[in-house]
């Protein structure tokens, strides 16, 4: 095989199959993977276990038998000061608040992203530039001016005013996502939709939406992700008996009495994350391009 | 305001001292222009000379900072695009992605609420014309540039409109298509009649196309008049220099003695001005002497139409396999010449060359003016 060595070079270049780049990039990917899987291995575990397996067993191994019961005591029993109904109605609260938020904001801005970028007005400008500033305000420091205007309105402590405080402080960033989005689509097939003689609802419905899929996806996972598990609004605007899962499931690792049930602990976390992580599982890509939009939100 | 639009001859588009400004940047500077039905009127000009800003203007896509708009005699400087008896064709082709070809052409119609068996009818004429029939189902990504400018066209058939705008719709295709779709566009003017303005900055376009040819620059129309004339009798030097490739030479040069006694001197030579015809009785000033490749002879003879040799040198040689061009050193000036591909010349060669002073131009060297 001495002959092998006076070729001359054709074709793609020999590579070794393993070099140092390649190392330290599968080596940092799988460190960062048993970062996250790893405290994700142990709560599932634990949320399978009694409590004596709990308690004689070792934390990193599952235990003989896993059983659903402590998911079963999550969502029916367990108690909260009086309250022993589990977290299924904190659920249904939570479903309540994000389904509508969701919509409403999601309509308004596409509306709104549309209007500022294809039919400008007189400051429409100027009021995007708001929009933008709007968009990197602390939510903290409009705290209590919205605990006023919703106790003015008549809502404050209901649903109704998570609701929409979760709308309006959806809309900065939800428009600023259209309206970057709309300025992105040539503006030619405005001017042919105008020319064939459609008019502002109508080249919103039929020409631009049908092409804002791929936006409207991330829109809806930025809002469903980030409404579903704030913490913040739920706990101020909802009122005692309308806590939203986050604020349930805060509430039941801080109240104990009597032994620290922490398989039942470990199921309702789960439970709380399971609709983000289904998202995550449905729209992986689009999830990363939401997340990616929502860093801009710092 | 004040002229009665009945005294007004009934032209197809008619613009009226029409202005477009954005801030201090003037984009259309006062401009008139009459169209007369069925013409085939090609805005031509550079990026930034004004031609697309007037083209949106006349199809109600932007409102003008000043002025009118008659469409069909009537004053529609306030309407809707879609009232405008206008379609329109864009560079980028603006199909709807998400709608298949048959819905594109149809889409103006259903927003009409026209009937369907008429939608249907008038679909079928369109596709049959542009003979894009088998690709009514197919959906624009399916298609390729040519046919998806066919569906563009096809839309503005649809509609039976009075004047078809075209802005640059053939720009974003590869050269054969280019002059493919070229000889449809006109066989669709000679076979529809309408009246077309069609925007581009491509000389050949508007040569091949046009009835009349308006060259623009810099907000204003330079030159308004039919292709062979503007070729020929271009107004001024930017006219000259933007028609023709490769482009007119000009020689610097000068007049002596006036009017029927003028004479051009160029160089240690002077040419005989007697085949000239002025714009005015002509008068001794510095001038560029403008004549095109193909009216410059290489070592012909003496005759009618030809002035006087003067030396020059070879410089380059391209073989276009129609014809040569010959890039020439006269008197320190570069030329080109349009030679038969059968002439062969080495570079280095000393050649004499001769114009054709009755095709030549000249313009003033200070104002750029045809005399």
């Amino acid at each position: 095989m001495s002959n092998i060595t006076s070729i001359e070079p054709s074709g793609p270049k020999p590579r070794p199959w393993l070099s140092w780049e390649l190392v330290i990039v599968y080596g940092f990917l799988i460190v960062t993977s048993l970062y996250f899987l790893f405290p994700l291995y142990i709560v599932v575990i634990t949320s399978l276990k009694n409590l004596d397996q709990i308690r004689d067993g070792n934390i990193f191994f599952p235990g003989a038998n896993p059983t659903f019961h402590a998911w079963y005591r999550a969502w029916f029993e367990v108690c909260t000061g009086l309250d022993c109904r589990g977290i299924h109605p904190n659920f249904l609260n939570s479903v309540i608040i994000t389904v509508p938020s969701v919509l409403v904001s999601i309509s308004v801005a596409i509306t709104t992203g549309y209007a500022l970028n294809n039919w400008p007005f007189r400051f429409s400008e100027s009021f995007f530039t708001v929009l933008i500033i709007g968009s990197f305000v602390p939510y903290q420091v409009m705290l209590y001016p919205m605990v006023l205007l919703t106790k003015n309105m008549g809502i404050y402590s209901t649903l109704s005013a998570v609701i929409f405080v979760h709308t309006v402080f959806g809309l900065p960033i939800l428009t600023l996502l259209f309206r970057n989005y709309f300025a992105s689509l040539p503006v030619e097939l405005f001017k042919a939709a105008r020319v064939d003689g459609a008019g502002f609802w109508r080249i919103l419905l039929q020409v631009f939406l049908p092409m804002s899929l791929p936006i409207l996806a991330v829109a809806m996972i930025l809002q469903v992700t980030g409404i579903w598990n704030d913490f913040l609004f739920g706990v101020v605007f909802a009122g005692p008996n309308n806590y939203p899962m986050t604020v349930k499931l805060n509430n039941i690792f801080t109240s104990t009495m009597g032994v620290k049930e922490y398989n039942v602990e470990m199921a309702a976390t789960l439970l709380t994350g399971a609709v983000p992580l289904a998202l995550y599982f449905f729209s992986g890509k689009y999830f990363v391009r939401g997340i990616a939009a929502g860093a801009v939100k710092g | 305001m004040a002229q009665a639009q009945t005294s007004r001859p009934v032209h197809s588009v008619s613009i009226r001292g029409l202005a477009q400004s954005y801030g201090a940047v003037q984009v259309l500077k006062q401009l008139d222009l009459d169209i007369p039905d069925g013409e085939f009127l090609v805005l031509l000009g550079p990026s930034g000379c004004g031609k697309s800003t007037l083209l949106n203007c006349i199809a109600g896509l932007l409102e003008p900072t000043h002025g009118q708009v008659f469409i069909k005699g009537k004053n529609v400087t306030w309407e809707e695009p879609k009232d405008r008896g206008i379609g329109m064709v864009f560079q980028s082709y603006a199909l709807y992605p998400q709608m298949t070809v048959e819905r594109n052409l149809s889409f103006g119609l259903r927003v009409a609420g026209m009937a369907k068996e008429e939608i249907d009818k008038r679909v079928k004429r369109a596709s049959e014309i542009l003979q894009i029939g088998p690709l009514l189902d197919r959906k624009p990504m399916q298609l390729s540039g040519g046919q998806r400018q066919r569906v563009a066209i096809g839309r503005a058939l649809v509609r039976d409109v009075d004047v078809f705008l075209f802005d640059e719709p053939l720009s974003n295709l590869d050269a054969k298509l280019r002059a493919e779709l070229r000889v449809e566009i006109k066989r669709l003017h000679q076979r529809l009649g309408n009246t077309m303005i069609y925007v581009t900055h491509d000389q050949i376009e508007a040569m091949t196309l046009a009835d009349r040819i308006a060259v623009m620059k810099g907000g204003s129309i330079q030159q308004l008049d039919s292709p062979m004339t503007i070729y020929n009798k271009p107004k001024n030097r930017y006219v000259a220099g933007f028609i023709g490739s490769p482009g007119m030479n000009f020689l610097k040069s000068e007049i002596e003695g006036a009017g029927a006694k003028a004479i051009l001197k160029f160089g240690s030579g002077k040419i005989s001005l007697k085949d000239y015809a002025p714009v005015a009785p002509l008068m001794p000033k510095q001038v560029a002497f403008g004549v095109r490749p193909e009216h410059i002879r290489i070592n012909a003879g003496a005759e009618a139409g030809l002035s006087d040799s003067f030396d020059a040198v070879v410089d380059i040689v391209e073989p276009m396999g129609s014809d040569s061009l010959v890039w020439l050193n006269v008197a320190n000036q570069t030329m080109s010449a349009r030679v038969e591909s059968s002439e062969q010349y080495k570079p280095g060669e000393k050649v004499k060359i001769r114009f054709r002073v009755g095709l030549a131009s000249l313009f003033d060297e200070a104002t750029g003016d045809r005399l």
